[in-house]
C-alpha cells in the first residue's frame, strides 16, 4: 500500500487536481463563512464588470457573481457526490449479484443495464425531472438513474473474473457460504476498478447537474454552477464574465477530478502506467 | 460470410430490437403514471389549450375507469400504428411535429459523428505514434480538457468568440430564412450554419474516441502479433497500417455504438443554445409548455434512433471483426 | 569455429533502473553452427528468452538494451546494425517462432496473407507467384487443404495448426537461422510431439541452422545437437547433447537433470486392497456453448460421459489427459464445485453428489484441493495465516486454535511460521503452492484432489513440490487424485493411472502396467509423444 501512495502522490497532474478539489470542498463546506450573505441577494448595480468593487462583478440583476460561485460549489458537489453514492450503490449491488450468480439471473439483470445504456440517457433525466418536478432531491435521483450501468459493467466484469479466479473455489471447498465469499473474497478484489470508475463519474454527474441547471430543471432557489450560466446567456454580448466565469469552475473541477481518478487509476494498476 | 447469413443477422438483430422498443414504450406509461393528474390531461397537455370534449374522448379511449394494464395494453396500441397523439400547444400532431424536426438533427448527428470519429481517430493514432514526446503531451492535454468542457459552455464560448466578435459565424438557427436561397446556395448556407453546433458538440467525444483511440493502439502495439510482424521484417509504418490500425479501432466503433444514446441527449443542449431547429429543441419547448406527451414522443422516437444505429454499429463490427460468427 | 553461423560473443543485456536485477544476459558467449539445432535451456529468469530476442534486436526499447558484446552474423555485427538493414534480416536471413500460437497472429487478417506478407516486404515476385508459394508453405508444413488454410483466419485453426502456419512464416525465404522462442510450450503433448519432429525434418530438409529455447530437458534430449544451460542470465554449461544430458559437469545442470521426472512407474505401496475410500460411478457432465450470435443453436459439450473409478484409501490416482479431455471437469465435479448431471459420487460410502452447499459443508473437512496456478489460488488481500485458518474454522474450531495450527502447518511445509502474517505475494511460486497444501491440509482430510499442481512451477521447485506431497502423503495416511497432463509426473506420484479423452477413461490400471503394456491406442500416442523419453528412461 506504500508503493501505491508513493505512486499516487508522485504524480503532478495529481497534485494539482487534488489541490483544486481541496479549495472546492472547502468552499463547499463553509460558503456561509466565506460569503455570509444570501447568493440570490442583490447587492449593487447590475451588470458591474469583474475587479471592480466586486472581484467577479455583479449579474443582470445586480447580484454578487463571487458570492454565487462559492454558494454553486455546495449545491453542484453535493447533488454530484450523493448522486454517485446512489449510483454507486446500486451499481455495485447489481453487478456483484448478475456476475456472481450468473446464468438466468445475470441475463435478466445484464438485459435490463443494457436497456439503461441504451436510451438517450441525458433525455431521459429531462424527462424524469420534468415530470417529477424539479428540486435537489429529483436532481439526485434523475442523475443516479442515468448513471448506475456503467459500475453496473465494472463491478460484473471484476467479479466474473475475480470468481473464475482459484482462491475462490478454494473458499467454496472449504465450505464457505456465498454470501461470504461474495464479500471477503471477491467484493475486496474488485475494489481498485471500483474506486476508478466511481471517481471518474463524480465528474459525470457534475456536468449532467450543471447542463439540467443550465436548461432550468436544477434545484430551485439554490445558486448552482449551470444556473448561473443559463441566467447569464442571454446578457452574452454584454456581459461575458456572468457566462465565462462559472463555467471555467465546472471546467477546472471536472478536469481536476479526471486527473485525480487517472492517477488513482495509473497508481493501482502500475502496468499500464508503463506503457 | 455468405450475403444470406448477414440477411438472417440482420433480421434477427431486428427482432432483437423489439424489446428494447417495447421497454422505452413502458417506461414511457410508467412516466405518464408519475406526472400529476389522469392519463388524459397529461396526454392532453395539463390542462393547457385542450377542449374538455378532447380529453373526455382521451378518457373514454384510454379506459380511465379500467385497469392499468387495460390502459397499458391501449396505451401500446396507439404507439403500434403510430399514434402518438396530438399536441394542443403545437396545434398539430405529435408525429407530424416530430419527423418535421427529425432530418435538422440527424443532420448535426451525421456532422457530429463524422467530425469527432475522424478526428478522435486521428488524434489518438498520433499520439500513439508520437508516444511519451511533447505532442503526445499537446494532444493527450487538449484530450482532456475537451473531455472536461460542460457542451453548453463550449458553445456559448464560441457563440461570443466566432460570431459576437470575429462575426464569422451565424449565432443560431438552422439557415438564414429571409434570404430564401435555393440549391447550392442554401447548401452552403446550412453548412454554415452547422460549424458551430456541430464544434460544440463533437469536442468532448472527439476527446473520448481520441483516449479510447491512444490506448488501444498502445495495448494493441505491445500484442504479440506485432512482434511477429516485426520479427517478418516490416516496417513501422506497415505494422501501423496493415495490423495495429484495424485492431485498435474496434473499441472505438463499440464505444461510438454505446455513446450514441448521450449524443443525442447532448443535442437538446446544443441545439437549445444555437436554435437548431431539431428534435432537441423542441423538447426544449415541451419542456416548458410542460408538454409531456410530445416530450414522451421525442423520448420515444430518440431511442428507436439509438436502437437503429447500434444495429448499424454491429453490422460494421461484423465486417470489421471475423471472429464474431453470424452464421 | 569457422562453422558458426551465429556467433554470440560476451553479450549482455541491461535491465532497466527499477527491476531488482541489474543484467538480464551477462557476458554470454555462444555459437550455433552450420545445419545444427542448438537448444538453450533454463528455468524462468535464466535470460533464455532475452538473449534470444535480442539477437533479432526485438528487446523492448527503451528499457531493455544490450550493452556490450557482439553478436556475429554472416560477418555483421548485428548489434551496430541500422534499423533498415536490421529489418532486411527479420524474416528473410533469421526468422523467429514464438511460444503462443493463440496471439502470435494477427487476429483480423487471413493466415495466408500473414505468410504472404513476408515474401511482399522481402522479394519482388509477383502475387501470383507468391500465392502458389503458400501455397507450397503450407504443404510443407503438412497443414490439410492449403486452399482452404489460406482464406482462413486465425481464430478458425487450432493451436497446433497456427503453430504450423507460424513455422510456415519462418521458413518463406530459407533463412540461415531461425530462432524459435519454447515453440511447443503452450501445446499438449502429442501435438508437441508432432511439432517437434516436422521442426526437425524441415529443418534436415532445409540445412536451416535452429536455435532452440526451451525449459524442457525432454525437449533438448529429443532434438537438440548442442545445449547450451543458462542461469541467472549466464551460461553455465555448454557442449553436445549427449555429453551435456549423459554426464553433466555443473552441478546445476547435475541438480536440473536430477529433478526431471522419471518415468520409472512407481510401485505400489502394498499389495493387498483397501476399501475404497472414493466410488465415481456413470458420472455425466455436460455443458452448453452458444455458437454464434443465434442464441438458439446451442452445442453442447460432453466434458464427461459416463465415467466411473474407485480410489483405495491411502492410494493415489493420478487422472491424465490433454486440454479438453475433462480430466479437471471431473475433478470439480467429485469435490463438489460443479453439479453433475448423472451418476454418484460415494466419500466413504456416503453419497456426496446432489448435496446443496449447505448440506456438503460437514463432507469439506474429508476432502480438499490443491489448485494449479499459485498466484491465482491466494486471496492476494488476505494474509497467509487466515488463508489457511478459514478452512477450521468454517468446521467450528475456535480461532486462536485455527491461527496456532496453521503456524505449525506452515513449518511443516518448509515455510517459517511468521509467514503467516504476511500477505502472498511476497512468496515466489513455489512457496505460495506449498501455502496452498498447507491450505488444504488443515481440515485434516483423508483425500487431497490436485489439480495440476505443479504444472506452473520450474522444474526444480516442481521436484521439491512433489516430495513434499510424497512426504505429506506417507504422513497423514492421505489419499490423492491428482490432475496432470504430464505422463512423466503422473509416474513419480501416483501408483495408479486413468488416461482420459473425450470425457472418457479409456484405460486404467497400476502405473507399471499403463507403461509397459499399455492397452488402447490413446495411451500409446500419449506415451510415445513424452519427449526425449529414451534419455529419460536411460536416466533410470
Amino acid at each position: 500500500m506504500k508503493s501505491f501512495w508513493k505512486r499516487f502522490l508522485a504524480n503532478p497532474r495529481v497534485i494539482a487536481g487534488l489541490a483544486w478539489l481541496g479549495v472546492v470542498v472547502l468552499v463547499a463546506l463553509f460558503a456561509d463563512l466565506v460569503a455570509p450573505r444570501d447568493p440570490f441577494a442583490i447587492v449593487d448595480k447590475p451588470f458591474l464588470r469583474p475587479l471592480g468593487a466586486y472581484l467577479l462583478g455583479t449579474d443582470s440583476l445586480g447580484r454578487d457573481v463571487l458570492a454565487g460561485l462559492l454558494h454553486g460549489a455546495r449545491t453542484t458537489l453535493l447533488i454530484a457526490i450523493l448522486s454517485t453514492l446512489a449510483a454507486v450503490a446500486f451499481g455495485t449491488l447489481v453487478g456483484a449479484v448478475a456476475g456472481y450468480y450468473g446464468g438466468l439471473v445475470d441475463d435478466v439483470l445484464m438485459r435490463l443495464t443494457e436497456f439503461f445504456q441504451t436510451i438517450p440517457s441525458f433525455l431521459f433525466a429531462i424527462v424524469l425531472i420534468a415530470i417529477l418536478s424539479p428540486s435537489a432531491m429529483n436532481l439526485v435521483i434523475a442523475i443516479a438513474t442515468v448513471s448506475w450501468p456503467p459500475i453496473t459493467r465494472v463491478v460484473r466484469a471484476e467479479v466474473l473474473s475475480v470468481k473464475s479466479r482459484e482462491f475462490v473455489q478454494a473458499a467454496v471447498v472449504a465450505g464457505q457460504r456465498d454470501s461470504a465469499i461474495l464479500i471477503t473474497q471477491v467484493l475486496p478484489n474488485t475494489l481498485s476498478p471500483l474506486i476508478v470508475t466511481g471517481s471518474l463519474l463524480v465528474a459525470t454527474a457534475i456536468l449532467i447537474e450543471s447542463a439540467l441547471s443550465f436548461l432550468g430543471l436544477g434545484a430551485p432557489n439554490q445558486m448552482s454552477w449551470g444556473f448561473m450560466i443559463g441566467a447569464g446567456r442571454s446578457f452574452l454580448r454584454d456581459a461575458w464574465w456572468l457566462v465565462t466565469v462559472p463555467g471555467i469552475a465546472i471546467l477546472v473541477t471536472v478536469l481536476s477530478i479526471n486527473l485525480v481518478g487517472e492517477g488513482l487509476n495509473d497508481a493501482l494498476n502500475p502496468r499500464l502506467a508503463d506503457l | 460470410m455468405s450475403g444470406s447469413a448477414l440477411g438472417r443477422y440482420i433480421l434477427w438483430r431486428l427482432v432483437q430490437t423489439v424489446p428494447v422498443v417495447l421497454g422505452v414504450a413502458i417506461l414511457n406509461f410508467l412516466l405518464l403514471q408519475l406526472a400529476p393528474g389522469d392519463l388524459a390531461t397529461v396526454l392532453a397537455g395539463e390542462a393547457g389549450g385542450a377542449p374538455k370534449e378532447y380529453i373526455d374522448q382521451l378518457r373514454a379511449r384510454f379506459g380511465q375507469d379500467q385497469p392499468v394494464l387495460v390502459q397499458l395494453m391501449r396505451y401500446l396500441g396507439n404507439l403500434v400504428v403510430l399514434d402518438l397523439g396530438y399536441s394542443f400547444r403545437q396545434s398539430a400532431p405529435v408525429l407530424e411535429l416530430l419527423l418535421a424536426r427529425l432530418w435538422p438533427t440527424l443532420l448535426l448527428m451525421g456532422a457530429t459523428l463524422t467530425v469527432s470519429l475522424g478526428i478522435g481517430v486521428a488524434m489518438g493514432l498520433l499520439a500513439a505514434l508520437w508516444v511519451r514526446t511533447w505532442k503526445d503531451h499537446v494532444i493527450s492535454v487538449a484530450a482532456i480538457i475537451f473531455y472536461a468542457t460542460p457542451l453548453f459552455w463550449i458553445g456559448l464560448m464560441l457563440i461570443l468568440v466566432f460570431s459576437i466578435y470575429l462575426d464569422w459565424f451565424p449565432t443560431s438557427g438552422m439557415e438564414d430564412v429571409v434570404a430564401f436561397n435555393e440549391g447550392w446556395a442554401r447548401v452552403v448556407d446550412i453548412a454554415h450554419h452547422l460549424v458551430l453546433p456541430t464544434i460544440t458538440l463533437s469536442m468532448f467525444y472527439l476527446a473520448l474516441y481520441a483516449r479510447l483511440m491512444r490506448a488501444s493502439m498502445l495495448e494493441q502495439r505491445g500484442l504479440d502479433y506485432v512482434t511477429t510482424a516485426r520479427a517478418k521484417g516490416l516496417t513501422e509504418r506497415q505494422i501501423t497500417t496493415r495490423h495495429v490500425f484495424r485492431n485498435a479501432l474496434l473499441p472505438v466503433v463499440t464505444m461510438a455504438g454505446i455513446q450514441f444514446g448521450s449524443l443525442l441527449g447532448g443535442s437538446v443542449v446544443v441545439e437549445s443554445v444555437f436554435a437548431w431547429p431539431g428534435l432537441g429543441q423542441l423538447a426544449y419547448q415541451s419542456l416548458f409548455a410542460r408538454d409531456f406527451n410530445l416530450l414522451l414522443g421525442i423520448f420515444f422516437l430518440s431511442a428507436c434512433l439509438v436502437v437503429i444505429v447500434n444495429l448499424i454499429v454491429d453490422l460494421v463490427y461484423v465486417l470489421l471483426d471475423p471472429r464474431i460468427r453470424i452464421g | 569455429m569457422s562453422e558458426a553461423v551465429l556467433h554470440i560473443e560476451g553479450l549482455t543485456v541491461a535491465l532497466p533502473d527499477w527491476s531488482d536485477r541489474r543484467h538480464a544476459v551477462s557476458d554470454v558467449t555462444l555459437d550455433v553452427r552450420r545445419e545444427e539445432i542448438v537448444c538453450v535451456v533454463g528455468e524462468s529468469g535464466s535470460g533464455k528468452s532475452i538473449m534470444g530476442k535480442s539477437i533479432l534486436g526485438l528487446l523492448p526499447r527503451p528499457h531493455v538494451r544490450a550493452t556490450a558484446g557482439r553478436i556475429l552474423f554472416e560477418g555483421r555485427d548485428l548489434l551496430t546494425l541500422g534499423d533498415d538493414e536490421m529489418r532486411q534480416l527479420r524474416g528473410g536471413r533469421i526468422a523467429m517462432i514464438f511460444q503462443e500460437p493463440m496471439t502470435a497472429l494477427n487476429p483480423l487478417m487471413k493466415v495466408g496473407r500473414q505468410i504472404d506478407e513476408v515474401l511482399e516486404v522481402h522479394t519482388a515476385m509477383k502475387p501470383a507467384e507468391r500465392r502458389a508459394r503458400v501455397l507450397d508453405l503450407i504443404r510443407d508444413v503438412h497443414l490439410p487443404e492449403p486452399e482452404r488454410i489460406v482464406g482462413s483466419y486465425p481464430h478458425q485453426l487450432s493451436g497446433g495448426q497456427r503453430q504450423r502456419i507460424v513455422i510456415a512464416m519462418a521458413l518463406a525465404l530459407e533463412p540461415a537461422l531461425i530462432i524459435a522462442d519454447e515453440p511447443t510450450t503452450a501445446l499438449d503433448v502429442t501435438t508437441q510431439a508432432q511439432i517437434l519432429h516436422l521442426m526437425k525434418e524441415l529443418q534436415r530438409a532445409h540445412g536451416t541452422s535452429v536455435m532452440f529455447i526451451t525449459h524442457d530437458f525432454g525437449v533438448v534430449a529429443e532434438i537438440a545437437d548442442r545445449v547450451v544451460v543458462m542461469r541467472h542470465g549466464e551460461v553455465v554449461e555448454a557442449g553436445p547433447a549427449a555429453d551435456v544430458l549423459g554426464a553433466p559437469t555443473a552441478d546445476y545442470t547435475k541438480a536440473l537433470v536430477a529433478a526431471v521426472p522419471g518415468l520409472k512407474p512407481r510401485p505400489r505401496d502394498s499389495a493387498e486392497r483397501a476399501a475404497p475410500l472414493l466410488q465415481v460411478s456413470n458420472l455425466e457432465k455436460t455443458y452448453t456453448a452458444q455458437v454464434g450470435l443465434f442464441g438458439g443453436a446451442a452445442r453442447k459439450v460432453r466434458a464427461v460421459c459416463n465415467v466411473s473409478l474407485e480410489l483405495e484409501r491411502q492410494s493415489s490416482l493420478a487422472l491424465v489427459g490433454e486440454s479438453g479431455s475433462g480430466k479437471s471437469t471431473l475433478a470439480r465435479c467429485i469435490i463438489g464445485l460443479e453439479a453433475p448431471e448423472a451418476g454418484d459420487v460415494l466419500l466413504d460410502g456416503e453419497r456426496i453428489s446432489g448435496l446443496s452447499r449447505e448440506q456438503m459443508r460437514p463432507y469439506r473437512r474429508h476432502m480438499q484441493m490443491v489448485f494449479q496456478d499459485p498466484f491465482a489460488s491466494l486471496n492476494p488481500r488476505q494474509r497467509v495465516g487466515d488463508i489457511i485458518a478459514l478452512g477450521p474454522m468454517i468446521q467450528g474450531v475456535p480461532k486462536s486454535e485455527a491461527h496456532a495450527e496453521a503456524r505449525e502447518l506452515l513449518s511443516l511445509v518448509g515455510l517459517k511460521p511468521e509467514s503467516a502474517e504476511r500477505y502472498p505475494h511476497e512468496f515466489s511460486g513455489g512457496q505460495r503452492q506449498r501455502i496452498g497444501i498447507a491450505r488444504a491440509l488443515a481440515v485434516k482430510p483423508k483425500l487431497i484432489v490436485a489439480d495440476e499442481p505443479v504444472s506452473a512451477l520450474d522444474v526444480s521447485v516442481q521436484k521439491q513440490v512433489l516430495d513434499l506431497l510424497n512426504q505429506l502423503r506417507k504422513q497423514f495416511g492421505l489419499s490423492m487424485l491428482f490432475i496432470t497432463h504430464d505422463l512423466r509426473v503422473a509416474a513419480t506420484v501416483c501408483e495408479e493411472i486413468a488416461v482420459m479423452q473425450h470425457g472418457e477413461i479409456v484405460e486404467r490400471g497400476p502405473t507399471a502396467e499403463i507403461f509397459t503394456t499399455p492397452r488402447h491406442a490413446y495411451t500409446r500416442s500419449l506415451l510415445d509423444a513424452v519427449p526425449g523419453k529414451e534419455w529419460i528412461s536411460s536416466l533410470g
